[in-house]
């Protein structure tokens, strides 16, 4: 409880900052910070993040204190008289340049260390090659038959052409549903090797804590596992500007127990000759 | 204030041409940096323009305005308006009038060559916009232009990479202008570390045009040659790297954007003394941190691309630096406040937007500071948390010390004190609905809205609606300026002093308002520069 509201801290101080310090009603207006996601990696992220936030805060209000101590009283209007011989002063130069250096020293300590765990992709127990085109994602299970073409779901698709009649509201998930989610299994650690047959995309879900670009000609590895107690789903975008339809070919990840994970293999192994469709296809075996 | 030391008869030397004559052939100093000004004024109002239907298509959740791809040229065309066309031309157009004024010279140095940098800028900018009109519209690819995306728009594709060619070599000669005016054209007895911080910091923007608009222009033709002439550079499928694209630009990209800022950093440098009636706190720490930061953006292009999949030693490398130029920046900030402190401060607009600057720079800086940390930038990097971090640098940055600079020598320029009401009105708009409008950009980048997207999950529409009201009243609010500043030219009191703000301090206060045609036609005396200098 108190972990959750200090989570929010920083949306309701900035809220008081820009004026507004209206209460959260609708869930919308709750949607102020990172999540924290459900692997290790995001989580660990997530407290970076939250750390940076504070020293932030904590610089913002001693230059912003002292700035509001002068702008009050250091004003023509109360008979401030300038001291004018205050030009310089060393000693006071070194102090506001050492100090800065050691407060980012601290934080580029555990950014570095958490940077190294992340970038760390060996030992997979399972490989997924993620394939990016316009405008959608290719999904193969490496060393199975199982591969597939992940696509904004149809009630989605319909709801966004232009002037579509249909209330966003109306679609359950609008612009962050698929028709073939991506289903991986819990506590294993997943490693994504990611490409594209076209223009440069980026593979994004929040909640896993990876972001990793899709670049033609080239394999970017990323890995994530998902903790034992967090099934679930979760949605995420493409994060690379890709073309007109950018906005549309969103990523969902359904996460299952092992066991589940293996009869949905085995299930999608037997109808295998359905599964490789689209545009992808061609393009993604040249990787 | 000093009596003028510039007789009447110094006015008579005023053979400028008259009429139309007098722009085309136009060699003044003044007159270009004037056209210079509105040319970035009538680029700013349509790269804002562009901005408004933006920000109505994102009003709400759902698509109700605009198709996808006009929705891309839009925010790329918004992209590179505001970059090259207002910010840039604005920063040129100030460095003219003000520096022969500031270093004591009768105009810049090489005249013709300034006519030059000036004239090949409308062409450049109808080639830009020109490209909206062509079949397939404008190029839809983001200001970064990025192939391959890039390699797929149409006739806009080597439009706009000729438009930037033109806006590079006016760059360029821009630029050599100014370092051969500050080098040579100071007045006797003005040593380098005498200079007010505008030349300074102008001086260094200058050196950092000639090293890095090349280095774009490079980019863009190796694209051109991609697209028209069967290299592949960029073209994986030939042996290219698409990545390879990524760090030239980026190269290029990040000293772009002290560019932007540097010469921001002087007028900032030059207004708070004026109104604190106090002198800079720490000028030669101001000029070594600007110096450093000029060094450090060379080498920091990879935070643009902690993403694209850079070994871990190069991320951590680029991680460092960046967290490095944060200091020299801490620097800055401090020599402000410590500027105001114990000063006798008084709120004319040039100190407010002044003033609104240094906070509001600030938050940009610390969300800068967050985004180094390769980890949380992990999730940060294409979200809306990136668009608020260089909108917070670039508009109650770049574009209030543009303001805060024009409210501070409009008197000096024109002869005529505008109307102060309307522009506190102007200030306290633009100020309020800026944050209005950007702040909650962080909520929505941090809650995981991709930036560059034409609709969105309906979860992000209450952000947005506030983001949007606050884009129309700042957009609005901007027509202040023009009409303020047309109303001092026809209509506002004379300024009857060399200085109408009694703090001020600095060669262009010694020379009569409005400025003579030829600003320092004699060199400023030893005594002169003492009074200038004397606070
Ligand atoms: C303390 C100083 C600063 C730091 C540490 C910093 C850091 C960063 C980082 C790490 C990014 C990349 C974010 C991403 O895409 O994931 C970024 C983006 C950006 N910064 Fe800064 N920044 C600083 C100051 C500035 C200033 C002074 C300006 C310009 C006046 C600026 C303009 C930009 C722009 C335009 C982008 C985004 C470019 C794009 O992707 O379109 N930044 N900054
Ligand atoms: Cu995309
Ligand atoms: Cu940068």
């Amino acid at each position: 409880m108190k972990r959750a509201t200090l989570g929010k801290l920083p949306g309701i101080l900035a809220l008081a900052a820009a004026g507004g310090a209206r209460r959260a009603s609708a869930s919308g207006w709750d949607l102020i910070n990172m999540p924290r996601g459900v692997t290790n990696v995001s989580t660990r992220i997530y407290a970076l993040h939250m750390m940076a936030f504070w020293v932030c805060v904590g610089i913002a209000v001693v230059v912003f204190g002292v700035m509001i101590w002068s702008l009050i009283f250091h004003r023509r209007s109360r008979g401030a008289v300038p001291d004018v011989t205050m030009t310089h002063s060393t000693k006071v130069e070194i102090v506001w340049t050492i100090v800065p250096v050691v407060i980012l020293v601290s934080m580029a300590l555990p950014a570095a260390r958490l940077l190294v765990r992340i970038n760390n992709n060996t030992d997979p127990q399972l490989s997924i090659r993620v394939t990016g085109f316009q405008w959608g994602w290719y999904y193969h299970y490496v060393g199975t038959h199982v591969s597939f073409v992940s696509k904004l779901s149809a009630s989605s698709n319909a709801a966004r052409q232009l002037d579509s009649g249909i209330s966003p509201t109306s679609v359950p998930h609008y612009l962050l549903s698929v028709d073939h989610k991506l289903v991986v299994p819990v506590g294993e650690k997943i490693r994504l090797l990611i490409t594209s047959v076209d223009v440069i995309h980026s593979w994004w879900v929040p909640d896993l804590g990876v972001k990793k670009a899709a670049i033609p000609g080239f394999i970017n590895q990323a890995s994530f596992t998902i903790a034992p107690n967090k099934p679930g789903v979760y949605r995420g975008q493409c994060a690379e500007l890709c073309g007109r339809d950018h906005a549309f070919m969103p990523i969902v990840v359904r996460a299952v127990s092992p066991a589940q994970f293996a009869a949905w293999i085995a299930q999608r192994s037997a109808r295998q000759t359905e599964a490789v469709t689209g545009p992808a296809a061609a393009g993604a075996t040249r990787t | 204030m000093a009596e003028s030391h510039l007789s009447a008869a110094h006015a008579e030397h005023d053979h400028k041409p008259y009429g139309w004559r007098r722009w085309v052939f136009a060699t003044n100093h003044k007159d270009i940096g004037t056209m210079y000004l509105i040319l970035s004024g009538i680029m700013f109002f349509i790269g804002g323009s562009a901005a408004m239907v933006i920000r109505a298509q994102l009003f709400k959740s759902g698509m109700e305005l605009v198709d996808p791809a006009v929705f891309n040229s839009l925010t790329t065309m918004h992209g590179l308006i505001m970059i090259f066309g207002a910010i840039m031309p604005a920063w040129v157009g100030l460095a003219n009038w003000m520096i022969p004024m500031q270093i004591g010279a009768p105009d810049m140095a090489l005249p013709r060559l300034n006519n030059l940098s000036f004239w090949i800028l409308p062409f450049a900018f109808t080639l830009m916009l020109a490209s909206f009109f062509v079949p397939g519209s404008a190029i839809a690819g983001g200001w970064t232009m990025y192939p391959p995306l890039m390699q797929q728009f149409g006739d806009s594709f080597p439009m706009m990479i000729f438009a930037i060619h033109l806006m590079g070599i006016s760059s360029i000669l821009g630029a050599i202008n100014i370092i051969v005016t500050i080098m040579n054209l100071r007045a006797p007895g003005m040593s380098l570390l005498r200079m007010p911080l505008f030349v300074w910091t102008w001086l260094i923007t200058a050196y950092l045009l000639i090293a890095v608009m090349p280095v774009l222009a490079g980019a863009m033709t190796m694209q051109l040659t991609d697209h028209f002439f069967g290299t592949s550079f960029f073209n994986a499928a030939g042996g290219g790297d698409p990545v390879l694209f990524l760090h030239v630009f980026w190269f290029f990209g990040h000293p772009e954007v002290y560019i932007l800022i540097l010469p921001a950093f002087g007028i900032i440098s030059e207004i708070i003394p004026s109104f604190a009636r106090k002198p800079l706190f720490g000028y030669e720490a101001m000029v070594y941190a600007t110096a450093s930061i000029a060094f450090l953006s060379f080498i920091v292009w990879g935070h643009h691309m902690f993403t694209v999949g850079m070994p871990v030693a190069a991320q951590l490398f680029f991680m460092l630096s960046t967290m490095l130029i944060a200091v020299p920046t801490g620097v800055k900030v401090f020599n402000w406040v410590a500027t105001m402190w114990r000063g006798s401060m008084s709120f004319e607009p040039p100190m407010l937007f002044a003033i609104a600057f240094v906070f509001l720079f600030t938050v940009g800086g610390l969300s800068g500071l967050m985004l180094s940390l390769v980890p949380s930038d992990y999730q940060y990097h294409g979200t809306y948390f990136v668009v608020a971090h260089f909108h917070y640098v670039l508009v109650p940055g770049a574009v209030f010390a543009i303001f805060a600079g024009i409210y501070y020598w409009l008197p000096k320029w024109s002869g005529h004190m505008y109307d102060m009401r309307l522009a506190k009105w102007h200030f306290w708009l633009s100020v309020i609905f800026v944050n209005v409008l950007f702040f909650p950009m962080h909520f929505l980048g941090l809650a995981g809205m991709p930036r560059r997207i034409a609709d969105y999950a309906p979860q992000f529409t209450d952000w947005n609606m506030v983001a949007s009201i606050g884009g129309f009243v700042f957009g609005a609010s901007q027509l202040l300026l023009p009409y303020i500043v047309w109303k001092c030219v026809r209509s506002g009191k004379p300024v009857e002093a060399n200085s109408p703000w009694d703090g001020a301090r600095g060669l262009e206060w010694e020379l009569p308002s409005p400025a003579p045609y030829h600003s320092w036609e004699f060199p400023p005396t030893e005594a002169v520069l003492a009074h200038a200098d004397k606070h």
